[in-house]
């Protein structure tokens, strides 16, 4: 036998006992000292609406931002240890984070927050879901069993999640419910004021006729009476085709009254609405979709008057 | 023998680890009497709570109702009212509607080789357990089932069934069918049955997950294409904010590297650390540092009709490197993904060549694989890949065999390209040239992968 072989040994033997000594402290590990409640929100909408609820008394963290695409997302490192250490998880659900948030949670190891469990939030059990398939068939492109997830672009729903998740944060922390509770009426009163007053500014896009990149705005299209005309991509969850689009410019006509506008996210590529525009003389723009979409939408309330104010600046 | 008891006591002292398992047992009737009065009160609480929310709600709507009448707005299509729902008993993120959640993964390839795939070897690195290279011509790959489910709130269960064909006749094998627990505490988890070993980064990934049409050299040379065993994988994720993961596995050892189930069918244990974290919001990455020690008793390896038989411990210690980048995190539209790994075996015992007795054998050899895989726009990828074995020399007795090395370095270069319609259909185009074989070769491949049912979301 080589020497090194026994030095190698030797190293063995007291990786052994570190690794021993670390499963032994873990055990021992008191947790998380739980000054705040420790929330993981899926998408900066629920990371917003978490913030407005528990102000001071939570610490929020959030796995996407406006930028991502929440479809696709790697289950990367750091949120996995974001998730185990969390004390609540916020996601919108309908299968919207299936590509990666069940790789979280199966890696985070914290019974707290596995599905099931109270601080396992899914926002979408709480509202009506728009476009539930009668039957699931994946040729029909990448649909949801559940329906549309995208309820965050409709502020009534925002305010049933809002209910929902104050409840829910108070039975987690009942050392600040009274907290949670007062926050919560105050948000509910100044956002069902605002509704009435965004319903009332957007009375001019009843009726409009939008192109969207993806079906993205369903609730907002049904909550201010917009009508999708078409999607860029030919399926969901399929990238638009230079066929698809093709299509669309022939539907559309090129004098600009085939529709009132083609909107899309801020992680969609401009390229193919940039492309349809420019053709078909219908002005194209990028609604924020989600909070920190642009530079105004830095919170749930100017997420809202921002869109419509792009909506409006362009129907005008 | 002491080892042995060594071992089992370990074992037998592992559920004293967690004492808040099976707290919440109740021990005797009036706790169950308790428990149940606790859910009656319960459940008549939340039946308010209920009713006392869907009056809200109704008010809510009827405000908005006569606020949207008094509007007179004309309205062309009336909108769906956002209206409050009773939650289901359970969110779920989980995608089986049927319990246990079904996948199948279609796999098949066509590949094209200059020289004889079937005399294909690495001089220097006979190759055991499922290595070496696919059959020219069209062939299936693993036609995979993956099986999947919750058994209750403590545990949940994972079934994968390659269906392959080998010589003609159809297989059903168990590739992986394990258990892991879902409650305890501390950031612990444990896994138990069959499963790949958690060792390096892409040894637990499914063939239907890699990035090429095969794997490394370095998997193949040294861990049979992947470590596969039977036995009890412990993990435990530090509570910090960077991310760290400790895992051990204490195997039966019945397979490459292992053989032979020696040491009373505990023949092999691993040790894991691995860590990660985000470089602003673009990049991230991950690193893994692995050690598995396996024994080994007439493990078998080279020539199927031929094989030679190697008695004692091998170690394998491997690094892994990944990183990944995306513009804005938003890997959907563009990333790119660089990956590397390296692997020192320490093999230390006797090799017993076709008509030979045993002759003592103590080698170390390395081999690395770097890759990067860039994703420039949605649906196509590009990728390349190099790759390098090294041997110490064995001693005369071994010159002439299939364990001697013969003064190369083997050593391969891929390309590829792969289309991807949606996230469950893929299809590729991959370019080996194979410097590590007894000649220089080339091959092509042509390569799909299908995907209908459950697919589970894939690890980083």
């Amino acid at each position: 036998m080589a020497p090194m072989h026994f030095e190698f040994r030797e190293k063995v033997m007291k990786l052994k006992l570190l690794i021993v000594m670390l499963f032994c402290i873990a055990v021992q590990f008191p947790g998380d000292a739980a000054a705040a409640l420790r929330v993981f929100a899926c998408e900066p909408e629920w990371a917003a609406l978490a913030e407005e609820i528990g102000g001071d008394r939570v610490k929020v963290s959030v796995a996407t931002n406006a930028l991502q695409d929440p479809h696709y997302l790697e289950a990367r490192p750091s949120l996995i240890s974001k998730v185990r250490r969390a004390d609540l998880v916020v996601c919108t659900g309908a299968q919207l984070e299936i590509g990666w948030l069940p790789m979280l949670l199966g890696k985070a190891n914290n019974p707290q927050v596995r599905p099931g469990s109270p601080g396992y939030f899914e926002a979408g059990s709480f509202v009506r879901h728009l476009e539930v398939p009668a039957a699931i068939d994946r040729s029909q492109g990448d649909v949801h069993p559940q329906g549309n997830p995208h309820i965050q672009t409709d502020p009534r729903n925002i305010a049933l999640v809002a209910q929902a998740l104050g409840e829910r944060m108070a039975s987690l922390d009942v050392d600040s419910a009274g907290h949670y509770q007062s926050r919560l009426e105050q948000f509910l009163s100044g956002w069902n004021a605002a509704i009435v007053k965004w319903e009332a500014e957007a009375t001019p896009l009843r009726g409009k006729r939008v192109v969207t990149h993806h079906k993205s705005w369903v609730y907002l299209e049904n909550w201010l009476g917009l009508e999708l005309l078409e999607t860029l991509e030919p399926l969901p969850g399929i990238p638009p085709t230079a066929s698809h689009l093709s299509k669309l410019l022939a539907q559309l006509g090129d004098d600009g009254s085939g529709a009132d506008f083609i909107i899309r996210t801020p992680y969609q590529s401009s390229k193919p609405s940039e492309w349809l525009s420019q053709r078909t003389s219908i002005p194209e723009l990028m609604l924020p979709f989600t909070v920190g979409g642009d530079d105004e939408a830095s919170d749930l309330y100017s997420l809202f008057s921002d869109t419509i104010e792009r909506l409006l600046e362009v129907s005008e | 023998m002491h080892n042995k008891l060594r071992r089992l006591l370990l074992v037998a002292l592992l559920p004293l680890a967690f004492p808040a398992w099976g707290q919440d047992q109740p021990a005797t009737e009036i706790d169950i009497l308790r428990s149940e009065l606790k859910q009656l009160r319960a459940d008549y609480d939340a039946r308010i709570e209920d009713l006392e929310q869907r009056l809200e709600a109704a008010e809510h709507k009827a405000d908005q109702t006569s606020l949207e009448a008094s509007q007179a707005t004309l309205l062309a299509n009336e909108p769906v009212a956002a209206t409050a729902i009773t939650p289901n008993s359970t969110d779920a993120v989980s995608n089986n509607a049927f319990n246990p959640a079904l996948g199948v993964i279609f796999q098949g390839q066509a590949w094209a080789y200059d020289n004889d795939p079937e005399q294909y070897y690495i001089p220097g690195f006979p190759m055991g357990g499922e290595a070496g290279l696919a059959p020219e011509g069209f062939s299936l790959a693993e036609t995979e089932i993956n099986i999947s489910g919750n058994v209750d709130d403590k545990f949940t269960a994972w079934l994968t069934v390659p269906i392959a064909v080998e010589d003609g006749e159809v297989g059903i094998e168990l590739e992986e069918a394990w258990v892991e627990t879902l409650k305890l505490p501390a950031g612990w988890s444990l896994r138990m049955g069959r499963f790949f070993s958690d060792v390096g980064y892409l040894n637990s990934k499914h063939f239907h997950a890699w990035d090429f049409a095969d794997q490394p050299l370095v998997y193949q040379a040294f861990l049979g294409g992947q470590y596969l065993d039977d036995g009890l994988q412990a993990r435990w994720l530090a509570p910090t904010d960077f991310y760290l993961e400790l895992s051990g596995e204490l195997l039966r050892g019945d397979r490459y590297p292992a053989g032979g189930a020696s040491n009373s069918g505990f023949g092999s244990y691993t040790l894991a650390v691995k860590s990660g974290g985000d470089i602003g919001f673009s990049n991230s990455w991950l690193f893994g540092f692995s050690w598995l020690h396996a024994n080994s008793d007439e493990r078998e390896s080279g020539d199927e009709d031929d094989p030679i038989f190697f008695n004692g411990d091998s170690d394998i210690l491997i690094a892994d490197f990944v990183w990944k980048w995306a513009p804005n995190g938003n890997s959907r539209q563009r990333n790119f993904e660089f990956q590397a790994e390296y692997m020192w075996r320490m093999e230390d015992g006797d090799y017993a060549l076709p008509h030979t007795s045993h002759l003592p054998w103590d080698v170390d050899q390395r081999g690395w694989y770097a890759q990067a895989i860039y994703q420039p726009w949605p649906q196509w990828r590009f990728g390349g890949r190099i790759e390098r074995l090294s041997s110490e020399t064995p001693g005369p007795v071994f010159t002439g065999s299939v364990l001697d090395p013969m003064g190369m370095n083997p050593s391969r270069y891929s390309l590829m390209a792969d289309w991807s319609n949606s996230e469950f259909s893929r299809l590729r185009l991959q370019y080996n040239r194979d410097k590590a074989g007894t000649e220089n070769d080339n091959q092509f491949a042509l390569q799909y992968i299908y995907s209908i049912g459950a697919h589970g979301a894939h690890a980083f």
